[in-house]
């Protein structure tokens, strides 16, 4: 396979919405002091007036961002996962979720691939807290291709929306001439149906390395792409247990609360099967450059595939 | 002020008590204290100074409120009420099961700006609304209430550097400085004074006025309009359950209802104060 360009994925985010605000004079963006990291910084080059910096003050950014919103604005409020979906929960949960404002939250930094920053700033838990806020959609973009639809189909609909993005460069496997993105649906990269790997972000493409290493030894494994973690394609889930009687979640989050629970919470309501979930196995993470910290963490196609074999055995 | 539009001003006030002394007492629970020390500015700031009806509940240009100290939503409600966005009557449904007024204002609420009483938060809002304005050349203020015990919420603090770093002058904070808080008085809890050299410090023109009087009130108003570029803040001398005789400056009110005997009570204080009015 030929090598693939890798962006990472708030790269994609600060383009994007460089590109939105050309179009809709409404879109405005904050950001707690980490412009440069979040990316939001190509949008302020552009667009000094619509750039509203915060501060280092996640909790005041998110009840600003509320007010912009419930006066017509369309803003992305953007920072760290940590901070976006940690620091600043119960903001993003009573003064964004409850009333319904029209708020993007656009949370880089996910996961353990932050790398040297280490434990302070790996976020493994803003799914699981993004994911109890009622209306709350949340997208957990797997390239710049789809995150880049992602930012925009966020935009589009009118309601809170959680956005997470890496900040490792990531390969773009979607082509972005045919790739069509649909809010809500699962899309399946893979078929096979002796397991079915479900996967997210930044794991997608390693579940997909993983299937096809297994399918020289002849197992098949199906690979599904889970880009909308909230509200998540139950059918495509069901349909996948029913079929190969065993799944795997695959993702750069806790096990706990996050993409894997959300399998298997659907599953045991449709079709209960086995979930062997692959993740941050309640642990904090540390220092360490960001692929081989992914490697012991076994958030890497090699583990993926060895754990196929394990459960297939 | 003029004579007779202090006595308007002082009967809605009054009606407002009635209004949270009915809401609480059918409710079971709530927060009368904190609502009863801002009658007077509800009366005033709905019926006096802001540019909102229910006819235009929605409308862009509309002046905009945040009750950032939520619990007080009975004052709100109240004021709501007389206004005309909902009927009296349904002040009396407060708290209850499918009741359109939540025991925290709820932005589907008519009238209601904003969903707010997870304290410290609504100042945020208010922030996010006048910057909106400022972005869009409209020339609407934005009100928001906040109580001197939630001023010990850090988040308050980095509105207050925020505002004041975005030239928000149209906005317009009131603490409402009635000295106590659920666990007791402010100095004995954990003491967010001085306050008005806070706000001074953070940038803000900072006025005082007493609560319950309304040339002072108006007073503090007019020095709002002309602020520069700097938000202001309006620290309101109050009485915790003004009116109320048994409850005033008692912190036990805080986060209580009145039971029958004690509403009774009440009513007939403040039917009283409002026969003397002439309402």
């Amino acid at each position: 396979m030929a090598e693939m360009k890798k962006i990472a994925t708030r790269e994609s985010y600060g383009n994007t919405l460089k590109e939105l605000a050309a179009e809709n004079p409404d879109i405005v963006v904050l950001d707690a002091d980490l412009a440069a990291a979040t990316k939001t910084g190509i949008f302020k080059k552009e667009y000094p007036d619509r750039f509203i910096d915060c501060g280092i003050a996640e909790a005041n950014m998110m009840g600003v961002a509320a007010g912009l919103a419930s006066c017509g604005k369309i803003p992305f409020a953007s920072s760290f996962a940590m901070f976006a979906a940690g620091r600043a929960f119960e903001i993003v949960r009573n003064s964004i979720g409850y009333p319904g404002l029209n708020v993007k939250i656009g949370a880089t930094h996910a996961g353990i691939s932050v790398g040297e920053d280490g434990a302070t700033h790996q976020c493994c838990e803003d799914i699981a807290l993004m994911r109890t806020i009622p209306g709350m959609t949340i997208i957990n973009p797997a390239d710049d291709t789809e995150a880049r639809a992602a930012v925009k189909a966020a935009a589009e609909i009118d309601g809170p929306v959680y956005m997470r993005f890496g900040r490792l460069a990531a390969p773009v496997f979607n082509d972005p001439e045919t790739y069509k993105f649909e809010l809500g649906k699962g899309v399946t990269l893979r078929e096979g149906n002796d397991i079915t790997i479900i996967a997210t972000g930044l794991m997608v493409n390693e579940a997909v390395m993983a299937s096809d290493m297994l399918k020289e030894e002849g197992i098949n494994a199906g690979v599904i792409n889970i880009h909308t973690i909230k509200p998540l394609d139950k059918d495509i889930i069901c349909k996948a247990a029913e079929d190969s009687g065993i799944l795997m979640t695959v993702e750069e989050h806790s096990v706990i609360g996050g993409l894997g629970s959300a399998v298997a919470e659907a599953v045991t309501e449709c079709y209960p099967v086995p979930v062997i979930k692959i993740g941050v196995n309640d642990v904090y993470g540390h220092s360490g450059p960001a692929a081989e910290l992914l490697k012991e963490f076994g958030l890497c196609a090699d583990n993926i595939a060895e754990q196929v074999r394990k459960a297939l055995k | 002020m003029d004579g007779s539009k202090k006595n308007s001003l002082k009967e809605i006030a009054c009606k407002i008590r009635k209004g949270i002394i009915e809401g609480t007492y059918n409710a079971r629970s709530g927060h009368p204290g904190g609502s009863l020390s801002i009658a007077d500015l509800m009366a005033y700031l709905y019926f006096e100074k802001m540019n909102v009806s229910p006819d235009k509940a929605k409308d862009p240009d509309r002046d905009r409120f945040v009750l950032s100290k939520g619990h007080c939503a009975p004052a709100l409600y109240a004021a709501l009420a007389q206004k005309g966005y909902f009927k009296e009557e349904e002040l009396k449904t407060l708290r209850h099961i499918g009741s359109n007024l939540q025991g925290h204002p709820c932005i589907h609420t008519k009238g209601v700006d904003m969903s707010s009483g997870s304290l410290g938060q609504g100042i945020s809002a208010a922030c996010g609304m006048a910057l909106a304005g400022k972005m869009d050349n409209k020339s609407y203020k934005v009100y928001t209430v906040l109580g001197d015990g939630e001023i010990e919420e850090g988040q308050v603090w980095e509105a207050a550097m925020f505002a004041a770093h975005y030239k928000l002058n149209n906005l317009i904070a009131i603490v409402d400085y009635n000295g106590l808080q659920i666990d007791g008085r402010l100095s004995e809890v954990c003491s967010p004074e001085p306050i008005p050299e806070k706000f001074e410090a953070f940038g803000w023109k900072v006025l005082t006025m007493d609560a319950h009087d309304f040339d002072s009130m108006e007073k503090a108003f007019e020095q709002a309009e002309n602020s520069g570029d700097k938000p202001v803040v309006i620290i309101q001398k109050s009485i915790k359950g003004k009116g109320v005789s048994f409850m005033e400056d008692n912190v036990s009110w805080h986060g209580a209802a009145p039971n029958k005997e004690q509403y009774e009570q009440a009513m007939a204080e403040l039917d009283k104060q409002l026969a003397e009015i002439g309402g």
